[in-house]
């Protein structure tokens, strides 16, 4: 167990190595630069390079990264040049809503995904499985940003319900029912991609487990169908489940992005965007960092949920 | 007439006089729609069980003694199968009951302990829970209730320090103290009717005259009527009343298990005789001593299905299935067209 969770924190490591690096890079790549946003285009080179010095940018990539890290690594995570407030407070501020929207995303798609694929396990290729499974795939081939964008347009502009349509995110300590009208639609929308993988990776464990011997002995104990789904075979069949469920909510992060961007929630991904927009390195940098510790965090965790759902795994 | 005359099968072995029967079967008959055509793994069984008797089924692999017990069960899956005939299980039909009603009697009239203890545990659930959940579900005992009488069952299947067993894994467990698991759990709903399918496959010698013994011991103090299931006719020699031999799907002899060993008809079950081991082999072993392979059901061949391994076939075994007849000693049959002399049976 030990050496498990050492070797999983040595990879957290190299991960945050890779990944910052990596966008250190890329962000210098891009076209904008800091000097031109805060100074404008007219500005003077003298000007410029007076900045840049006070901004620590002429120095090497490298340079730069090793101060950045170096502050890192004693919790500071730098004051944002163009807004001059800290990162840290800022990251502050934005990551609740992720952490709320995809909280309320996963209990939607696991409270539709582990019924119907109870459901549709029941009888294999019957009527039920059928349509669920093409409906299923059907969902899978609408990108995120179509759903949004027709949901706004049925839920918020046509059936007029309050605080559903665009910049009108609403925080939780204000008003916790307004703050779920708000979050509602992207939470439906990111729900909608996860529901369906939940289903179909859970349906197909599920039948695997029906045919299993020790089901057959449950049932010749005399005890309920329900009883034999939700206590004998839905345990066994969540290993590939959770495994997925993992790498997803990683996943959605980003594609929380788009969504949180289209209807102006000021959660990571739309900050992360206005950041990019302005150069703000800092800031980009911080977002990248806490992101995907996050993302190694939540894979590590759901790999700890597996060791504790299946005995056959933590004896190896 | 047609040219194959119906099997006969309404002349079943007589129950044991004066005994109530507890489980009648009658032309039992399961037909498995596979993609090579039906299958009829059980074929026309018919027999009588008394109260705390018990009968042993034996045959090679394949013979059809799983697909016999789970129809009498009543648990196999319901698509692609369909039975015919009737069991009656202290007068209640199973042929056709629904699940809902198999409900009401599986646990507390009738319970199986399955071939394979390996697989027939939930692997992620405590033993101990497998056990409760018989005794709360079915019996309505509160957890603590419960729980004590899973310690209690657990003692009595011979596991010791029950306490500790309970909070276990199948998989921290071995195959001889799962297979004692899996006879608590079916002992748990103080069932009429144990089905025990081949109790002890898998396991190594020793173990497997262990959970035999503990069986037998357990039948007599409870009560129950036993079906016991086996390749090794060792087995049944001294632990059954009578015997069922089966071949691909039909019973080709039975009789009271004393009269069957020294005076048997079937060619078959003097080879089964011969070739029974003194130590049971390992698992689903072909009987060495039989030339030939048992025939694939959904291709039988026409007349006895034995024939095609059978020494002492002729030209009629080939063409006409052969009934079942009473030999003279009472509850005694066989199917055969040149049965072995009688008396002539080579060691008991
Ligand atoms: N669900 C099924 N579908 C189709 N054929 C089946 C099915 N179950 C069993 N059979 C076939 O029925 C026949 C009898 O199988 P069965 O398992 O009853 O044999 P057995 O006597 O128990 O053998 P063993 O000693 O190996 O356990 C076999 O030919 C098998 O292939
Ligand atoms: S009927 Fe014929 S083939 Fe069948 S066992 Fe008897 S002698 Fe052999
Ligand atoms: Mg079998």
């Amino acid at each position: 167990m030990l050496r498990y969770v050492v070797r999983r924190l040595l990879t957290l490591v190299g991960i945050v190595i890779v990944i910052s690096v990596g966008s250190f890079y890329l962000i210098h790549l891009l076209p904008g630069n800091p000097a031109t946003v805060i100074l404008g285009t007219g500005d003077s080179p003298a000007n410029r390079a007076l900045l840049y010095k006070q901004l620590g940018l002429n120095r090497s990539l490298v340079a730069q990264y090793v101060i950045w890290m170096g502050n890192v690594l004693h919790g500071n995570l730098g004051v944002s040049f163009i807004s001059q407030t800290s990162v840290a407070s800022t990251i502050r501020a934005a990551l609740p809503i992720d952490v709320e929207l995809i909280v309320l995303s996963q209990i939607l798609a696991f409270a539709f995904a582990v019924p119907l694929a109870m459901r549709s396990a029941r009888h294999p290729d019957g009527l039920v499985d059928r349509l669920l499974s093409a409906g299923s795939f059907t969902l899978l081939s609408i990108p995120p940003f179509i759903v949004i964008v027709l949901l706004v347009l049925v839920v918020s502009i046509k059936l007029g319900v309050a605080n559903t349509g665009p910049s009108s995110y609403v925080s939780l300590a204000t008003d916790w029912v307004a703050n779920l009208e708000s979050l509602s639609l992207p939470a439906f929308t990111l729900a909608l991609g996860s529901f369906v993988l939940y289903f179909r990776v859970l349906r197909s464990d599920l039948i695997a487990t029906l045919q299993e011997e020790f089901i057959t002995m449950a049932r010749s104990k005399g005890i309920s169908h329900r009883r034999i789904m939700w206590r004998h075979a839905l345990r066994p069949s969540s290993v590939a489940l959770l495994g997925t469920a993992g790498v997803n909510i990683g996943g959605l992060l980003a594609g929380g992005f788009v969504v949180e961007y289209l209807l102006a929630i000021p959660g990571l991904g739309y900050t992360l965007i206005s950041a990019i927009a302005s150069s703000d390195y800092l800031l980009v940098q911080g977002i990248v960092l806490v992101v995907s510790v996050g993302v190694v965090l939540v894979n590590f965790l759901f790999d700890f949920a597996i060791n504790l759902i299946d005995p056959r795994i933590s004896r190896e | 007439m047609s040219a194959t005359p119906e099997r006969t099968t309404s002349a079943t072995t007589a129950p044991v006089a004066s005994e109530p029967v507890l489980l009648s079967v009658r032309d039992l008959t399961t037909t498995f729609a596979t993609n090579a055509g039906p299958l009829r793994a059980v074929d026309g069984v018919s027999f009588d069980l008394g109260r705390e008797e018990v009968l042993g089924v034996v045959g090679e692999s394949g013979s059809g003694k799983t697909v016999l017990s789970r129809t009498i069960m009543g648990l196999l899956a319901r698509s692609r199968v369909t039975v015919s005939g009737s069991v009656r299980l202290d007068g209640v039909e199973i042929v056709g009951a629904s699940e809902n009603a198999m409900r009401q009697l599986w646990s507390t009239r009738v319970a199986m302990v399955f071939q394979d203890p390996m697989t027939s545990l939930n692997p992620v659930m405590r033993v101990g829970h497998q056990i409760d959940e018989v005794l709360r579900v079915r019996l309505g005992l509160s957890r603590t209730a419960a729980r004590a009488r899973s310690l209690e069952l657990l003692s009595l299947v011979g596991i010791p320090s029950p306490a500790e067993r309970y909070r276990a894994y199948p998989g921290q467990l071995s195959g001889g103290m799962r297979q004692r698991v899996v006879i608590a759990i079916a002992l748990a709903g103080a069932p009429a009717l144990l089905l025990a399918d081949e109790p002890t496959t898998g396991l190594d010698v020793t173990i497997q005259a262990q959970i035999l013994n503990l069986l037998d011991d357990l039948t007599a103090r409870l009560h129950m009527s036993v079906v016991l299931v086996t390749h090794d006719l060792g087995v049944v020699a001294t632990r059954t009343s009578r015997i069922m031999v089966m071949y691909a799907g039909r019973v080709v002899e039975s009789g009271p298990t004393a009269d069957v060993f020294a005076d048997h008809r079937m060619p078959y079950t003097r080879a089964l005789l011969e070739c029974s081991p003194r130590v049971s082999n390992a698992p689903h072993t072909r009987l060495a001593a039989i030339p030939g392979r048992p025939p694939n059901l959904a291709a039988l061949p026409a007349g006895c299905s034995f024939a095609p391994r059978c020494a002492y076939a002729t030209e009629r075994c080939h063409r006409e299935v052969p009934a079942l007849v009473e030999t003279t000693t009472p509850g005694h049959q066989y199917a055969c067209w040149n049965p072995l002399p009688a008396r002539g049976g080579p060691r008991p």
